[in-house]
């Protein structure tokens, strides 16, 4: 589903990724681990097409086709989700209006007959039942005004209307309670499917007691250093990063300093 | 009297035209209008060093010289209808040229107690309606534009709500042009609403061609104790028309105002409004929003005087700007030393979408009271890079996302519109301007 070869990207004249090589395949769910700024949430952004974060070099694709050449709302037609770490607040815009337009501006890349107000307001309420929201934040504006773990669920909402391929979650974790996180890890493992993937994006281990990945896959300075199955995540959590620093930086020594 | 040349043409239209203007046997109106007139003569039109001048370019009104309008009504209701897709207003007024037009108005079963006619009417018939009233707190000694006006006046509504006087349905004000090239129209509106009286008027100006025009109007309130009155008024002129307003508003006891100008149309378009809450506990809702393009500038003046204690006032202006043009505000509040307990809040935010639009801002407070509440806010920025990537991430496409952001910006006033029509008719304006035939159905 998503191939990654050798990904480089910067943020202005500078380097964030520095060779990303990552294979994620239908059914697959991957988190991706590490410390603070190496690079986890770039990797989000420049897959969901951010135009801050340029690609340099390598090659990137989703379903067999350059993602690079998808502006952000092609690639979210093709199915591919981002859930973003700071969900944007946009006053005016109702939390319904927005749902309403993705959806149907998705269903119809597809070749599927638009959903009519009906159909799609059951079809919404469904849904904010699987991650316990409340009635009114639909018809309240965009994140505006909703708490920290609002706006999360937000996320996960739009997550589970959309039905994507492929999902990404940016730190979609970070800052939830245990009655949240249950949530957000039920509506994730609801999803699951052999047809969908997930990339799972998170500082801490707890999330995977819920959502068990496939892989595990650790970021260090802006490259994936090591990669593993679930227990990876538990060691990490027991461990912390230091010791992967240094096996890569003498891995990378031993690798002749590439 | 020594004057500029085009002052000396006012001057010699005035004499020329003054036994024709209605009321011209009425003494105190023949004085206050040849007062006015002097008073132009003295200073002219406001020069480009005089505070709510010097920030601008200066009106094109200043260097040229437009006739007076003529009278004839070459308007018929199948002309108009078309501009007037949301007038279902059971009473309406309409003004063609500056003139009152009969039989495109209609003032049939008012309630007791509220009078809506023809200003140039009861200028001739019933003056002593008006005297206590015209001129009382527009004044002569502002800037020129309002010493022309009342020199001048004419015509335009005068609407009594009499004592306990609830209208429930809104007076449609309607100022239609056509074939006005290079004419003015020197507009005069009184409205009077007596205590515990109720109402909302809605004012539209339209043109029926592209001609390039001037309408200087100037609408009078005064609204008395506990009086409660809604005033919208739209400007949606040609490109090419010029327009200048002076809403003077006088607020008694208790009473409650609430205004939204919204402005579209028009190369050159000014409102000044004056707020004077002159008594305890006296509410008044300024809101305004402007959206601008190709060349046009839109300007709101703003002054509220609070001169009284318990008083309220809130001001939220948006502006949204194209192309080269320019949107400015400039809010002057003005809190007495008596006017304890005062709550003013005052903002304007503009949204430029494009390098080469401007918004000018200029808030200014001034307080001499020590028990008071007084916030403002002015903000100027382009659309949320941040915003459109979260709607693109979303599926949305890009002309879309930037068009529902331009929407949103403007939703707040919009949704402070409590009159459907207005607000169906300013929801359509605005998804042509902005959502390019985007859905907006199901937004709120």
């Amino acid at each position: 589903m998503l191939s990654i070869t050798d990904l480089h990207v910067a943020i202005g004249d500078k380097p964030i990724l520095t060779g990303i090589d990552l294979e994620v395949k239908a059914g697959e769910v991957h988190a991706i681990m590490g410390p603070n700024g190496s690079g986890k949430s770039t990797l989000a952004y420049a897959l969901a097409g951010h135009e801050h974060y340029k690609v340099t070099s390598g090659t990137t694709l989703y379903q067999g086709r350059d993602l690079t050449r998808l502006n952000p709302e092609e690639r979210a037609r093709e199915g591919l989700f981002l859930a973003f770490q700071y969900p944007i607040e946009i006053p005016g815009v109702s939390n319904i209006y927005l749902l309403k337009a993705a959806l149907n501006a998705i269903r119809k890349h597809r070749g599927q007959a638009e959903l009519d107000a009906m159909d799609f307001l059951s079809l919404v309420k469904e849904k904010m039942e699987w991650v316990s929201m409340e009635e009114d934040l639909l018809y309240r504006s965009v994140n505006e005004g909703f708490s920290g773990g609002e706006k999360k669920l937000n996320e996960v909402l739009q997550l589970t209307v959309l039905e994507p391929r492929l999902a990404i979650l940016d730190e979609t974790d970070s800052g939830l309670d245990i009655d949240a996180l249950k949530v957000v890890a039920e509506a994730v493992n609801r999803l699951r499917s052999p047809e969908r993937a997930f990339l799972i994006v998170t500082h801490y281990q707890r999330l995977l007691d819920y959502i068990i990945p496939d892989y595990v896959h650790v970021m260090i300075h802006g490259r994936i250093v090591k990669s593993g199955d679930s227990t990876l995540a538990l060691e990490l959590e027991k461990r912390g990063y230091a010791w992967i620093e240094q096996e890569a930086a003498r891995g990378a020594k031993a690798g002749g300093g590439t | 009297m020594i004057g500029t040349e085009i002052q000396n043409g006012y001057y010699q239209d005035y004499r020329r035209f003054e036994n024709t203007l209605p009321g011209r046997k009425v003494p105190w109106l023949a004085r206050l209008r040849s007062e006015a007139m002097e008073r132009f003569m003295a200073h002219g039109f406001p020069s480009s060093h005089e505070e709510g001048w010097k920030y601008i370019d200066q009106p094109p009104v200043k260097r040229r010289r437009f006739q007076l309008a003529q009278a004839e009504c070459p308007v018929s209701e199948d002309d108009l209808m078309p501009y007037l897709p949301d007038d279902h207003a059971r009473w309406r007024v309409v003004l063609v040229n500056g003139r009152f037009a009969p039989l495109l108005s209609r003032l049939e079963g008012l309630p007791a107690g509220v009078t809506v006619a023809s200003l140039a009417t009861t200028l001739e018939h019933e003056p002593a309606m008006l005297e206590p009233y015209l001129g009382r707190y527009a004044g002569i000694n502002g800037h020129g534009f309002g010493a022309l006006n009342t020199a001048f006046m004419n015509d335009g509504a005068y609407i009594r709500l009499g004592p306990g006087a609830i209208v429930r349905e809104p007076v449609h004000l309607v100022y239609v042009a056509s074939g006005a090239r290079d004419s003015v129209a020197h507009v005069r509106n009184l409205v009077v609403a007596d205590e515990n009286s109720q109402g909302t008027l809605v004012e539209t100006y339209l043109s029926l061609d592209e001609e390039s025009y001037f309408t200087n109007v100037i609408t009078e309130v005064i609204s008395a104790q506990n009086a409660h009155l809604v005033h919208y008024k739209l400007e949606q002129e040609s490109a090419r028309a010029l327009h200048m307003a002076g809403i003077h508003i006088h607020q008694g006891r208790d009473s409650h105002y609430t205004a939204c100008n919204v402005a579209s149309g028009g190369q050159w378009v000014r409102n000044d409004l004056n707020v004077v809450l002159d008594a305890e506990g006296g509410n008044c809702t300024l809101n305004g929003l402007y959206f601008t393009a190709a060349h046009q500038q839109v300007e709101h003046h703003t002054r509220i005087d609070h001169r009284a204690g318990h008083g309220t006032s809130r001001q939220l202006y948006k502006g949204v700007m194209d192309d080269h043009s320019r949107g400015i505000f400039s809010g002057r509040l003005v809190v007495h030393p008596n006017a304890q307990k005062s709550d003013a809040r005052q903002t304007n935010n503009n949204l430029l979408l494009s390098e080469d639009a401007e918004a000018i801002s200029k808030p200014q407070l001034e307080i001499y009271a020590d028990d008071v509440k007084c916030a403002h806010g002015s903000t100027v920025g382009y659309l949320d890079e941040e915003a459109l990537f979260y709607l693109r991430s979303r599926a949305i496409d890009e002309d879309h996302a930037r068009s529902l952001l331009v929407y949103a910006f403007a939703s707040d006033i919009l949704q402070q519109i409590t009159l459907m029509p207005v607000r169906a008719n300013l929801e359509r304006r605005l998804a042509n301007r902005f959502l390019k035939g985007c859905a907006i159905g199901g937004l709120k």
